[in-house]
């Protein structure tokens, strides 16, 4: 069990306090249960995308009521009691305010006996089992991702606060050269200043590098962001709280592919059908696709691969059965669009008329008119 | 085993189909060839022969036309031969055979039929294999030695079960040079008669087993001088063979070769000798072969044969191994000794009746089918001549060909009761559990043995063995061994009507796991038999089942039987397994309920123990209710 190597008891804040109430309220149930004479049981919601709805008045995947129900029985006994376990874990990392990855706390199960897990994904899926069961997100449970949340550049100052002294920590986005500043894993306690227009996010560290290399931000006025690939929850989040806070619309820069269109920007603006319990604050719904549109490919006859058979069976798919492509006609079109063209474009194609074609001539002609950005 | 007689055979009904049409220059053509060649003599004598009783030589057309039944659908072999050209239709057959095997014609002319005359002369049946010796099984040397040693123990357990004597076997192989192997089988049969022993080592088509309608390991008479044979064509040596006819009579050595253009033997040395065994034979043959595990291998055609034939005791010794590889008797029960039947006339074809009609010891009609078929009687051989029109009292020499038509068909359409099946002698299921607990680690046995069948008037009769979990693996096909009248066929196993049976059922219905077009998979052995008077193989070699409807319906209905019962056993013991799994999950992750519990809640021991007692109690209650 990870220990705070600080002597002094942590004393939680509120947010913390609820997590910490909701926990043993729990805990408490299940005792009851037991005490009666009775199975216990443990509700959780469907994670998937059919037990989504899309709201655009609210902008993002809300979860519908479906709940699966774990009753304490033979067979579930294995489950639950990794459940349980790991809700105590959770419990030991908020109290004493430290936070344990994904893979730490498969090891941390190692400690477990029989109970251990044999490998991640179990305890993966279990971790999954217990934030929805909460309806809160992991990093307030004290489980942190492996991954980093993304990379900044532009016209922005982050608030951040610095965990010895106390103190403010000013962070200048400008002043970091040809790096950028990283996204950390939990990013509910910065606060933003900026004067930028828009907000620019990119799925590729290359476009991305090329943006900050030539410090497109000063030209454009606005703040680079580079997810690399589908954004995870911090980054999610930073753009969701940093959009919010200034009001200033974000346009988003991907492939022109089926991936780039339903996972990377879809997940971005709406959520995802696995976290749908969390969508709400994962979500950015100000977001609009800025390209490469299937309707980019032929305006500026960019180099194309055909498409994958998986792209086409995602293309279909999400035509088919993703709420919020369904909801939007232009989409619907969108993605019908480059089916029948049988090609996708990378961002990187642009490169055909000159490396900073990009910067001279596609970026500049798109932002003219962000009206016509897909919804 | 007899690849060469169906290749004969099919020569000949190429040649008769040709002649056939030509009706009444066919006669003279065939006279001319007759006269020329003087085969005619040849095929009389072999006839007479044929008549005798007891082990003896056969004749080419006998061959032919008892394993006839495999080219069922080749029309009327021997039909439309006239029957008042009484002579002998078998002469023609053996001359065209004997013609077609000389070698090709040349088609430029260049020669007289004067000089060809001169040239052209009987080939005997020894010569014959002689060239062709793939015909026998002796195709590879892997093969050869499987064979040769086959042959001398279908020998020894046939004449064991005959005289009643419960056999003990010793199977000897002994390498001599990288392909070059001694092989020896002993046994404590009845031994043989000091003047039959050459020419049953040393004369091809020389036997006791072709002749009668009756179940047994050996068909022919040509399994072990082919082998003799193929040892002496090899490597030059003799068959060597020691036999005692009894206790208190005297062993003879033996040192015999045979003289392939007689096909007589030719005894080197003949001697008397000590020899410690009370009674029974022993057979040494010198040969080319290769000596290989696996599958196909010598090894596991003794392993098949020990789990077939459980009161058989086999003492066996090989290369690389010092030690001899003992396989005790798992039963001193004798299987009850087949009986032999005369043809049931659902079998019998048109040339074959046309035959038997002529040679016939029957007065009349009504009493040779009576007196030559098994199951007609007076009243059911009445029926048969009202339906083909014929008087009962007609004379059954004098038939006429239309009219044998007429009989054959009216046979087929009188029902006649199913031959009788008391001459089959199954291995019983006691005696299949018996051999395969003996050499299978498995943990769960069964086995069925159907009632008799017919298939084209031959009784036939299928038992099905199984031996499942133990210590067999788990992951790979199911062991299937097949049987013909207790042999084991080890090659042509997709040809086989019993794989073909095995495929045809769903074994996942029975809890075994199963890809389409394969066999099942799970750790098991599957042992399949077919007993028959006349088992009907597919081909030449003796390799594989022919897929007759009615022994492809008692193949699946026993197989289904096994799998009913395996099926049954496979659920009660994943049930119990399920229960030990439950049971262990109780014992094993409630008490982590309780530690996460009281980390949560950070309440005392005592009510972990509390708590943790309870949940048990309250699982356990449910399990069991």
């Amino acid at each position: 069990m990870p220990k705070k190597k600080t002597p002094e008891k942590h004393t939680p804040n509120s947010a913390e306090k609820d997590v910490l109430g909701a926990i043993k309220s729990a805990a408490l149930d299940i005792e009851k249960k037991i005490l009666a004479r009775k199975k216990p049981t443990m509700k959780f919601p469907v994670r998937s995308l059919s037990n989504v709805k899309y709201q655009p008045e609210r902008g993002f995947f809300e979860i519908a009521g479906q709940k699966k129900e774990r009753t304490l029985t033979v067979n579930t006994v294995k489950t639950f009691a990794q459940t349980l376990r790991m809700i105590a874990l959770s419990k030991d990392l908020v109290e004493n305010d430290d936070i344990a990855t994904k893979r730490e706390a498969y090891y941390v199960s190692k400690n477990w006996e029989d109970a251990r897990f044999s490998e991640q994904p179990e305890s993966d899926t279990v971790m999954d089992d217990v934030e929805a069961f909460f309806s809160i997100n992991r990093e307030q449970l004290g489980f942190i991702p492996e991954e980093k949340g993304g990379d900044v550049a532009g016209r922005l100052t982050v608030l951040d606060k610095d965990r010895d002294t106390g103190k403010v920590l000013r962070i200048d986005c400008t002043r970091f050269g040809t790096g950028a500043y990283s996204i950390p894993i939990s990013v509910e306690h910065l606060r933003f200043e900026t004067g930028a227009r828009f907000i620019l996010v990119i799925e590729t560290a290359g476009m991305f590098q090329r943006l900050v290399k030539h410090n497109y931000w000063k030209k454009a006025d606005c703040i680079l962001i580079s997810m690399g690939g589908v954004p995870t929850r911090a980054c999610r989040r930073f753009i969701r709280r940093l959009a919010d806070f200034q009001k200033i619309p974000v346009y988003v820069f991907v492939d022109g592919d089926p991936y780039g269109i339903t996972n990377i920007y879809r997940t971005l603006k709406v959520g995802s059908g696995n976290a749908a319990h969390l969508n709400e604050f994962f979500c950015v719904p100000q977001a609009t696709f800025l390209g490469i549109t299937p309707q980019d490919i032929v305006d500026y006859k960019l180099p194309t691969h055909p498409l994958k058979d998986v792209d086409i069976k995602r293309a279909r798919d999400a035509i088919k059965n993703d709420p919020f492509i369904r909801h939007h006609k232009p989409w619907i079109n969108a993605m019908e669009q480059l089916l029948r063209m049988g090609v996708r474009a990378e961002q990187q194609a642009l490169a055909k008329h000159g490396l900073n074609y990009v910067i001279d001539r596609y970026l500049p002609e798109k932002l003219r008119h962000p009206e016509r950005f897909l919804p | 085993l007899h690849l060469g007689l169906v290749a004969l055979q099919r020569t000949i009904i190429y040649d008769l189909a040709f002649h056939i049409p030509l009706g009444k220059e066919d006669r003279s053509i065939r006279k001319k060839s007759e006269s020329k060649s003087g085969s005619s003599g040849t095929a009389k004598t072999a006839r007479r022969a044929a008549r005798e009783t007891g082990p003896r030589q056969l004749s080419l057309v006998e061959m032919s036309e008892k394993r006839s039944g495999l080219a069922a659908k080749k029309p009327d072999v021997a039909g439309p031969v006239p029957i008042s050209d009484a002579g002998d239709p078998g002469a023609a057959e053996f001359h065209s055979a004997a013609e077609a095997a000389e070698g090709p014609r040349s088609t430029v002319r260049r020669e007289t039929a004067e000089s060809m005359g001169a040239r052209q002369r009987e080939i005997s049946v020894s010569e014959f294999f002689t060239k062709n010796r793939h015909l026998l099984g002796f195709d590879n040397p892997q093969k050869a030695l499987l064979n040769a040693i086959k042959e001398a123990v279908d020998n020894s357990l046939d004449a064991c079960e005959e005289a009643g004597i419960l056999p003990t076997l010793k199977i000897e192989i002994q390498q001599l040079a990288e392909d070059r192997f001694r092989i020896a089988v002993e046994d404590n049969g009845p031994g043989i008669m000091k003047a039959q022993v050459p020419k049953i080592f040393g004369k091809l088509l020389y036997g006791s087993k072709f002749h009668t309608l009756k179940q047994a390991r050996g068909q022919q008479g040509i399994g072990i001088s082919a082998a003799g044979m193929y040892g002496l064509l090899t490597t030059g040596k003799s068959v060597v063979v020691i036999s005692r006819p009894g206790e208190g009579k005297l062993a003879h050595y033996y040192e015999i070769q045979i003289d392939t253009r007689k096909n007589a033997p030719q005894i080197i040395m003949d001697e008397v000798r000590e020899w410690s065994q009370p009674h029974g034979t022993r057979v040494e043959i010198e040969l080319v072969g290769t000596y290989k595990k696996g599958r196909h291998s010598v090894d596991d055609y003794v392993r098949q044969t020990a789990i077939a034939n459980p009161h058989c005791e086999i003492f066996y010794s090989f290369p690389g191994r010092e030690a001899i590889q003992h396989f005790p008797r798992a039963s001193a029960q004798l299987p009850p000794a087949s009986r032999e039947i005369k043809p049931h006339p659902y079998g019998v074809e048109l040339g074959a009746l046309i035959k038997m009609m002529k040679e016939t010891r029957g007065r009349n009609l009504s009493a040779s089918l009576q007196h030559d078929f098994s199951r007609v009687s007076a009243r059911v051989a009445g029926e048969i001549c009202r339906a083909a029109q014929l008087r009962p009292s007609a004379n059954p020499h004098a038939i006429a060909v239309n009219e044998a038509e007429r009989l054959y068909k009216a046979i087929n359409s009188v029902k006649i009761m199913s031959p009788p099946t008391n001459c089959l002698s199954p291995i019983g299921e006691e005696q299949i559990v018996a051999g395969l607990k003996k050499e299978m680690p498995a943990s769960f046995f069964t086995a069925i043995t159907r009632t008799p069948s017919v298939y084209r008037g031959n009784p036939f009769q299928i038992e099905v063995g199984m031996a499942y979990g133990g210590s067999l693996a788990g992951d790979e096909l199911v062991d299937l061994l097949r049987f013909a009248n207790r042999v084991p066929l080890q090659y042509q196993q997709s040809a086989c009507a019993i794989t073909k049976a095995v495929l045809s059922i769903d074994w996942r219905g029975y809890g075994l796991s199963m890809a389409k077009g394969a066999l099942p998979t799970g750790p098991m052995a599957l042992f399949v038999h077919i007993a028959s008077v006349w088992v009907p193989f597919t081909s030449e070699s003796k390799e594989a089942i022919a897929a007759y409807p009615e022994i492809m319906k008692e193949l699946r209905l026993a197989l289904q039987d096994c799998g009913r019962r395996l099926g049954m056993h496979i659920r009660a013991h994943r049930r119990e397994a399920e229960e030990e799994k439950k049971k262990s999950y109780i014992e094993r992750y409630i008490p982590h309920i309780g530690i996460a519990l009281r980390e949560i809640l950070g309440f005392p021991e005592k009510v972990e123990m509390e708590l943790v007692t309870t949940l048990r109690e309250v699982l356990e209650r449910s399990r069991t209710a």
